[in-house]
């Protein structure tokens, strides 16, 4: 099993923390933006753009790059925040997020910003791109990933599950789901809004490989995610990485209360001195 | 501060419609934004929360009005008039199944979260859709009317494009209105604005700002787009001289496609101006910038009726 090392792991945890505290210093003094979603796919993003996928701002046109999808688009703030730390834009233009005239639209927009592989917004239609995109690679000759973060509310759209018998049928080994499993979606808990059951059970039953691991632990992302690169066995491989919505600031987490609400000033303070940044 | 429509819905949804035994309301993971948890809140054995599965939820519906229910299916404008159209289409206007499809965050008030949650294509959608009743509430008066009409009085399928804003009262409290029947909000001889939706109260304002630079136009509320009112549409043309359509909504395929079909028909030619989204992806940014800069505020509207009315 493959692992970072310890002093790739610290830096990595120390990047996060620091995404988290700007998103939220953002996303306030914006007044809009997905908070709970973007805190809870933290980990799972910045593993994978840090680490794990090849995709730089030098290879962004390269035909044999890897992809990184971001299904749930409403998490955006967070991905932009991946793609500035990699160079495809000035770490200044975050201030322009959901601004009139930005690139930085409130959901991914792949004509207008740069690093954005797929535009999404609507839910349930990431992974059907990744098949194409999947596909595609392998008519190419192409030996690149696809990397696909869905939200766990998001995989009550029935398209998740057809592109789901798709990867199947064409033996999409190159694809790899990540599931941001925080358990919560916008009306409130998974569980209430719409029970998903066995969930490991059904991907498996759908022909995928089934990895769970931590999703706020980036040794646990990172070991998670260069295993399901290596499994290459003609079957798609789905992570379920277990996350907090919210998570970072106790009283985001596990609740759809920030699901997409301004976060007032008061809110901010306690969140910040939770982060440890005021004291 | 107007109240919002969607509050007004919800609310209405609740007065009318936990009374009627047949009323069933779904929702799709929204129900916090399109306010049918109000109605969930207050009856949960009728309320089917279906998650974010909108394809499931609006051939559920259909599945409940063949059964005799009215069912109320919520979800934002644009996924109605897309993730919803195959069954709104091929199963429900097609077998004329009592089912009310209400698209919320309609027009621009999607606002920050951007273009794929803007619904300025959802009246063109459902227009094409034979047997469809397509109406969209201006005011709180009568969002509270629709609902109530919805549930006591009209059968068959129906969409509404419900904001989630409001800009202001117009109707008296308990105003009537009748489906198919345009509503004059205010007279005048120089032009006429037909509106529906939020831009109804911003025309008025607009309005009253023309009328002190000596410009008098009627003002006429097409709360149904689909049967249009082609007496109400033909009367302006020729009583005012001029005609000027404003809705948030593309210029294709709503209103002001309409209007311009029932006057070529008529063959009656006067100046004539589409106010609304010209053709393009919209844009993140507040509800207000939006308003202004695609020209759908009362600003927009009053200049291009100078503009028309210059034409006569
Ligand atoms: C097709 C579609 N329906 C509804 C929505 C509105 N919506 C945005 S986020 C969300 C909840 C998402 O929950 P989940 O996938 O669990 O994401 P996370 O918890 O990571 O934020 C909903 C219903 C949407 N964007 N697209
Ligand atoms: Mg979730």
């Amino acid at each position: 099993m493959k692992t970072l090392t310890r002093e790739r792991s610290e830096e990595l945890k120390a990047l996060c923390h620091q995404f988290r505290v700007e998103t939220i210093e953002l996303l306030h003094k914006l007044q809009t933006g997905h908070t709970g979603g973007s805190l809870s796919e933290c980990e799972i993003l910045v593993t994978l753009y840090m680490e794990c996928a090849n995709i730089t701002a030098e290879n962004q046109d390269a035909p044999d790059r890897d992809r990184i999808i971001l299904s749930k688009g409403h998490g955006a703030p967070m991905l932009y925040r991946c793609l500035a730390e990699k160079g495809f834009f000035p770490v200044e233009e975050m201030q322009t997020l959901r601004q009139v005239g930005s690139r930085l639209q409130g959901h991914p927009n792949m004509a207008k910003t740069p690093g954005v592989e797929l535009s999404t917004g609507p839910l349930g239609m990431g992974l059907s791109a990744g098949n194409g995109m999947a596909c595609a690679n392998r008519l190419m000759g192409n030996e690149a990933y696809v990397y696909v973060i869905l939200g766990d509310g998001e995989l009550d759209e029935g398209t998740i599950w057809e592109a789901a018998m798709t990867a199947s049928k064409f033996k999409n080994d190159r694809l790899i789901a990540i599931v941001d499993w925080n358990k919560v979606q916008l009306d409130g808990m998974s569980a209430d809004v719409m029970p998903i059951g066995d969930l490991a059970g059904k991907w498996r039953s759908f022909g995928w490989n089934v990895l769970e691991c931590d999703g706020h632990d980036v040794d646990s992302v990172y070991s998670t995610i260069e295993t399901a690169k290596e499994l290459l066995n003609g079957r798609p491989t789905v992570i379920l990485a277990n996350t907090i919505k919210g998570k970072g600031v106790s009283f985001m987490e596990n609740t759809n209360k920030f699901h997409g609400k301004a976060i007032t000033d008061d809110e901010y303070e306690r969140a910040m001195k939770e982060l440890e940044v005021l004291r | 501060m107007a109240a919002a429509l969607r509050d007004v819905y919800g609310e209405s949804l609740v007065k009318y419609g936990v009374p009627d035994e047949k009323v069933v309301v779904l929702d799709a993971d929204l129900a916090t934004s399109t306010k049918s948890v109000l109605f969930g809140n207050a009856c949960p054995e009728r309320f089917f929360d279906v998650g974010i599965a909108e394809a499931d939820m609006v051939s559920m519906a259909a599945g409940f009005a063949a059964s005799g229910f009215t069912p109320f299916i919520n979800t934002f404008a644009t996924f109605v008039a897309s993730i919803c159209a195959v069954s709104a289409k091929s199963l429900i206007a097609y077998s004329g199944l009592n089912v009310k499809l209400m698209g919320g965050n309609n027009g621009l008030t999607g606002g920050y979260d951007g273009s794929t949650h803007h619904g300025i294509d959802d009246i063109n959608v459902m227009r094409g859709i034979p047997n469809m009743l397509v109406m969209s509430p201006s005011t709180p008066v009568m969002m509270d009317w629709m609902v109530k009409t919805l549930v006591q009085d009209h059968k068959g399928p129906a969409y509404v494009s419900v904001s989630r804003q409001g800009a202001g009262e117009v109707y008296e409290e308990g105003t009537s209105f009748t489906i198919g029947q345009a509503k004059t909000v205010r007279e005048g001889t120089d032009a006429t604005i037909i509106a529906y939706g939020l831009c109804v109260p911003r025309a008025l304002q607009a309005a009253e700002k023309l009328a002190q630079e000596g410009i008098n136009v009627r003002l006429v509320d097409m709360f149904t787009i689909k049967p249009i009112d082609r007496a109400a549409v033909i009367s302006a043309a020729k009583e005012t001289g001029a005609i000027i359509t404003a809705e948030e909504h593309s210029v294709i395929g709503g209103v002001g496609t309409a209007v311009a079909e029932v006057l070529t028909e008529e063959g009656i030619a006067v100046p004539f101006k589409r106010v609304g989204i010209q053709d393009t992806f919209t844009q993140s940014g507040s509800y207000a910038q939006l308003v202004e800069i695609y020209g759908v505020g009362a600003d927009g509207i009053a200049q291009a009726v100078r503009e028309t009315v210059a034409r006569k």
